[in-house]
């Protein structure tokens, strides 16, 4: 018995959408030649016939022309759901479109606001909110599975060791984690800021060590039937990053911990998770993988870091690909630099534990699957889509100033 | 816009000769069915045969409408029923499909290109055949429709009704008196899958399908085939066989684009000169077979199609009765709403249904006097609208 999952199929047209709402961003194609803003996505202008259609952000208003409640649906996952609330919009931007309808939408004829979020499905869909109130997806029951809300939820953080660990641990809790497991690899070793969170009533500190096989394979068996999302933090400590030069012995170090740590815990957990999704509602929901944005393109002062990053996120692929059809989502969380020890003789501005913790809980809570929290990541971002190859060329001048090093 | 032409010019040459419509055939429907669509329409094509004493010999001319005959189109079927045809079309229209294939077939017999056209729209219809044709009916509902809520067709009419209801002040009651009206008409039909009267009481309380839409707002999908022959008038005076004439007929796809949402159809811009073609009024028209699949579009039809002026429907139903034997006579043997839809005979059933009582062959009550009838095409909601609409003004072989 398969878990039914809404529909999945689309267009290549249509992952456009998906593309776009993966980020939590609302966009529509847009006719380079004649300006038509085009909705069903399609392969060529509905006025002008040409083919240069660009997806582009989107006034997020419209009117609501009409609402619905569907009693009965030819699709398994929504017949086990209904009523289902639909809303039929007439965009300020143009078409008219079908979303998925929040509760606290007023009746029709009134203004809403359309956002595109992720479904169960891993797939971009459309929603209508009440124009007056921010995005919010929990607090409407039939959207909240939509999201990946920590609420009444079991994480595991996989490294307790680190501040970004901590933040997210707390931020956790404050979100109404029911249960957090805290990894911590070096037992016995007294870590600042740790103690006061394993006396939390919620909180356990577990051994995990991602780089050892037993260890993690170990800790899967005993809490794996039980954890709803795991989030892995694990990260090398200040003083183990190497820069480029740095030998074969010291990239090694790097791939065990950020690249064979993911694959060891991915086996050891994910199998668990998946099967857990299968048989219940509401329980496994996320994957989420702590990436640096240095994983999209080589950051040469941090080289071997930057290269195991990018193995992970490779593979981090592949597990969201494994994890799709049982409607886990995996999240990728792409960091620019930190305002901890790590990236301590990095310029400002840079990411504050505290914050990159609120995004993450942002992320699961608004159902996006990549995230790039703070101002140097949505920078990054967007020279990287802009041109990936130019972006490589910028970053290789870094090995000429080279005071990183 | 296709009027009466004449057979022959001052020369004598022949030209454009007029073809008329003859053989109105129905292949019972049924909920379910085991057989596939083929079998459907070699049920219709013997019973044309029979009607018309022709040969199978003598189809020289073959128009498809199906949506399950699926792997293949209208070529498989020539080999599987065993027809070699000079001239072929596939028309998976859906409601559109009859009065489609209706003006290519005239066209055809018109020119030349074919002597006896059959018109057949056939359907079966597996346990689940709808639901797996939702997800994959058209590009635009698998990437914008189908995700949200599965609802198929009902929850875009849902919109629709629940738009027009607000807009026009239209009530559930009024749309539930169109629903009553046409189980009575099926009533007195063999073919209709709804054997029992309709009251206001079930008809308001019947199961919730997708706000404001209940149960019986919506057509029961089946197994059926639906057709009639297309051929010259000589050829049908030659065979004695009765025929109806086509006085005019339009057709028009992706009309008004721009509207936010469908409140009308094509219809609107082409009703003058059907009218004006066929050389009467609306007043003329002795019964209406809208394409129900919905109350709220049989609505919009009359008032596209002229009977009233936008908006004005809610009053049009009110001060009319929709009976075979009232003031205004709609879907006469039932409508899809009662009789059942099988797939694109659906939009074979209101020219069908047309061609017998003009022809005096009815299965349904007979509208008294009958010299004009409107017959009313369309369908295909690929997004969030019906983007097909015809309609074809036929008429007493003698009016």
């Amino acid at each position: 018995m398969t878990l039914p999952l809404p529909p999945i199929a689309r267009s290549r047209a249509a992952l456009g959408l998906t593309a776009a709402a993966a980020l939590g961003r609302f966009e529509l194609q847009v006719c380079e030649q004649c300006g038509k803003v085009q909705y069903p996505p399609r392969e060529s202008c509905e006025r002008c016939l040409s083919d240069a259609l660009r997806w582009r952000a989107q006034a997020d208003t419209g009117e609501l022309l009409s609402g619905t409640v569907v009693h009965h649906s030819h699709d398994r996952y929504f017949s086990e759901r209904v009523p289902w609330r639909l809303a039929l919009v007439r965009l300020d931007a143009g078409p008219t479109v079908l979303a998925h309808r929040h509760e606290r939408c007023p009746p029709a004829p009134c203004r809403v606001r359309i956002g595109a979020r992720l479904d169960k499905s891993g797939q971009g869909v459309l929603l209508a909110f009440p124009l007056d109130e921010d995005f919010n997806m929990t607090n409407d029951p039939k959207l909240c599975e939509m999201t990946c809300d920590p609420k009444s939820h079991a994480v595991l953080v996989t490294d307790g060791s680190t501040r970004v660990g901590q933040a997210l641990a707390r931020e956790l809790l404050e979100a109404g984690a029911s249960r957090v497991w805290i990894g911590f690899a070096e037992v016995g070793k007294q870590v600042p800021g740790l103690a006061e969170l394993a006396a939390h009533s919620k909180v356990a500190l577990v051994p995990l060590d991602v780089t050892d096989a037993r260890s993690v394979t170990k800790l899967g068996g005993e809490i794996g039937s039980e954890v709803d999302i795991l989030v892995n933090t694990a990260e090398a400590p200040h003083s183990e990053r190497h820069p480029a030069g740095a030998g074969v012995d010291a990239a090694r170090a790097e791939m065990e911990l950020n690249y064979f740590g993911l694959l060891r815990l991915s086996h050891a957990f994910a199998p668990a998770m998946r099967l857990r999704a299968a048989s219940a509602q509401g329980g496994a929901s996320a994957w989420v993988n702590v990436l640096s944005i240095y994983a999209l393109t080589n950051y040469p002062p941090q080289a071997s870091f930057s290269a195991s990053q990018a193995a992970a996120l490779s593979l981090s692929q592949l597990l969201r690909a494994q994890m799709t059809p049982a409607g886990i989502r995996v999240v990728n969380v792409f960091a620019g630099p930190l305002d901890d020890e790590r990236d301590r003789s990095l310029p400002p501005p840079k990411l504050k534990p505290a914050a990159l913790a609120k995004a993450v809980v942002n992320a699961l809570q608004s159902g996006i699957e990549d995230c790039y929290p703070g101002e140097i990541a949505q920078e990054w971002l967007a020279r990287w889509r802009e041109s990936p190859k130019v972006l490589e060329r910028e970053m290789s001048q870094t090995l000429e100033v080279g005071n990183h090093g | 816009m296709t009027g009466v032409k004449r057979a022959v010019n001052r020369q004598g040459a022949r030209t454009l000769r007029e073809a008329v419509v003859a053989a109105p055939v129905t292949v019972p429907y049924v909920r379910h069915s085991i057989r596939g669509a083929p079998w459907f329409f070699a049920r219709a094509l013997s019973q044309l045969l029979s009607d018309s004493g022709l040969e199978k010999s003598d189809i020289d001319g073959l128009s498809v409408g199906s949506f399950t005959l699926a792997p293949d189109t209208a070529i498989g079927l020539t080999q599987h029923l065993g027809v070699t045809v000079r001239w072929l079309d596939h028309i998976p229209f859906g409601g559109a499909s009859g009065v489609v294939a209706l003006r290519r077939a005239l066209r055809a017999v018109e020119s030349g290109d074919a002597e006896i056209a059959a018109c057949i729209g056939a359907d079966t219809n597996h346990v689940d055949s709808f639901r797996a044709s939702l997800g994959s009916f058209s590009g635009f509902a698998r990437d914008a429709v189908f995700p949200y809520a599965a609802g198929g067709p009902n929850a875009s009419f849902a919109f629709l009704t629940s738009y027009y209801m607000r807009e026009f002040g239209a009530t559930r009651e009024d749309f539930g008196k169109i629903c009553i009206a046409q189980r009575d008409n099926a009533l007195g039909y063999p073919h209709a899958l709804f054997k029992r009267p309709l009251t206001l009481d079930e008809y308001l309380n019947a199961r919730p399908i997708a706000d404001p839409i209940r149960l019986f707002d919506c057509v029961m999908p089946c197994a059926g085939a639906e057709g009639f022959l297309v051929m010259a008038r000589a050829r049908a005076e030659a065979l004695g066989i009765p025929f109806a004439t086509v006085r005019a007929s339009c057709e028009r796809h992706n009309a008004f684009p721009d509207d936010p949402i469908q409140m009308r159809g094509g219809w609107v811009l082409d009703r003058d000169r059907l009218y004006g073609a066929a050389g009467i009024e609306p007043s003329d028209i002795d019964f209406v077979q809208t394409y129900d699949d919905y109350p709220v579009m049989s609505v919009i039809q009359l008032e596209d199609l002229g009977f009233c002026a936008k908006g004005e429907g809610p009053d049009f139903i009110r001060r009319h009765s929709m009976t075979t034997d009232g003031s205004f006579p709609l879907n006469t043997s039932g409508g899809q709403l009662s009789v059942g839809q099988a797939g694109c005979a659906a939009g074979f059933l209101g020219l069908v249904e047309t061609i017998r009582q003009l022809t005096g062959r009815n299965l349904a009550r007979e509208v008294p006097n009958a010299r004009f009838g409107l017959a009313v095409g369309f369908g295909m909601i690929t997004y969030d609208r019906g983007l097909c609409s015809g309609a074809a003004v036929l008429g007493r072989s003698d009016a």
